[in-house]
């Protein structure tokens, strides 16, 4: 009798190749208070936001996914052929089928790979990682492109207080393979749906379609109960994906928070109580809340400028609209 | 259970902390925002420094009463009562 064969996966996995696109157009604190009644120095104590890019028409979710992993698949001397498994994770792909990933792994040339795209907000960079680590261990795909990309500005309310200075476009991808030491520790993720209105689209499609004047469903944030659950409850996910890699803050060298608010990474690294040591990413300054993007393209400015290196231990946290979060350890490439 | 000077104390020792206002300013009188230039943000990092100190619950709808450092110490002392 032949029996059913269970697939051999890789024993470690780790990101092999990072890489970041920021669009060209470069929007400053000025210009956001043309829109709304604000100045640049409320907008810098209340986020650390100096400026933000905002993607032009030709800078489309698909053209920025793949600027980003093209970089990628460079640095990690993998050619798009040997892609098994293209995940994107965006909340701004504006057709809700079918997803953008299987055009983006044609246009790359990684058909015919397996592509979805992930719904995780904010943690959707966090999340693809993790799930792409598993395939690669699991035995169901040897590379995998994991890409996080946002055009959040075709999502933002221009006449929002609270949230016109914030967000932000880009694209970061990483390729995550087998490995002969561990790249990625586990992830700690989770989800609390009680908190669906916290940072949400404000109405559902159909709602908008009988709209005497149909206006795209924006988005929309409770910001203090927001910065709340980020800056305190999101520092307990960051110690226990740490507990659950088996690192202490001693062995730490990068600590990434996604790029929410500056005022949420201060809070929570003062929360870690991290050592002198460790790094802590402040890409927002000059490129705003990227959402699925903020961590990739966080992660290549340090390696970029040296703060980083290849073969530091990082800390990922992500945090955002579900709500939904994931942190996890890993070795930078 | 802990006096309201010990309670204005250890407050101001959070308020401290999160804003970077010496200890000593941080009185009964002066107001978060006006006085101590503690934004919304900084109050909520409050908030949650005294409800770890004090073992208590301050939920979102009381902090906007919350003017003063004496509405705060008040508000403690009541919650631990």
């Amino acid at each position: 009798m032949t029996g059913l064969q269970a697939p051999a996966g890789a024993e470690h996995a780790a990101i092999l190749g990072l890489g970041g696109y920021r669009p060209s157009r470069v929007v400053t604190n000025a210009e956001i208070c043309e829109f709304i009644d604000s100045r640049d120095e409320w907008i810098r104590t209340r986020s650390g936001i100096i400026e933000r890019r905002w993607a032009t028409d030709d800078e489309t979710v698909q053209m920025m996914s793949v600027a980003s992993a093209r970089k990628a698949l460079d640095r990690s001397g993998i050619a798009p052929g040997q892609i098994d498994c293209l995940i994107v994770a965006t909340v701004s792909h504006m057709l809700q089928t079918p997803a953008v990933a299987p055009l983006v792994a044609d246009e790359l040339g990684c058909t015919p790979a397996a592509a979805f795209d992930i719904s995780a907000a904010c943690a959707g960079f966090c999340y693809g990682v993790s799930m792409a680590s598993d395939m690669v261990r699991g035995g169901s795909a040897k590379y995998v492109l994991v890409i996080g990309v946002e055009r959040l500005s075709d999502l933002t309310n221009t006449g929002d207080r609270g949230t016109a200075f914030l967000f932000a476009d880009g694209a970061g991808a990483a390729v995550i393979g087998p490995s002969e030491q561990p790249g990625i520790g586990r992830v700690v993720w989770g989800s609390d749906g009680s908190q669906f209105d916290l940072i949400r689209q404000r109405e559902y499609w159909p709602s908008v379609l009988l709209m005497d004047e149909p206006v795209m469903p924006h988005l929309r944030m409770d910001g203090n109960p927001v910065f709340r659950w980020a800056s305190f409850e999101m520092a307990k996910v960051a110690r226990q994906a740490l507990d659950v890699a088996g690192i202490t803050p001693e062995d730490l060298q990068v600590f990434i928070p996604h790029q929410a608010n500056m005022r949420i990474v201060d809070a929570m690294a003062r929360s870690l109580k991290l050592p002198e040591h460790v790094v802590v990413a402040r890409d927002i300054v000059y490129q705003g809340n990227t959402s699925a993007a903020s961590i990739p393209l966080a992660t290549e400015a340090l390696l970029e400028s040296g703060e980083a290196n290849s073969g530091d231990l990082a800390l990922f946290v992500a945090f955002g609209a579900g709500l939904v979060f994931a942190a996890q350890v890993v070795r930078l490439p | 259970m802990a006096s309201t000077e010990e309670i204005r104390a250890g407050l101001a020792e959070i308020v401290n902390e999160v804003a970077g206002i010496p200890a000593d300013e941080v009185q009964l009188d002066k107001s978060f925002t006006d006085d101590l230039d503690v934004d919304s943000l900084s109050m909520v990092e409050v908030v949650v420094g005294a409800e770890e100190k004090y073992g208590i619950k301050i939920p979102d709808e009381e902090v906007k009463n919350l003017k003063t450092v004496g509405d705060a110490v008040a508000y403690i002392e009541n919650a631990q009562s």
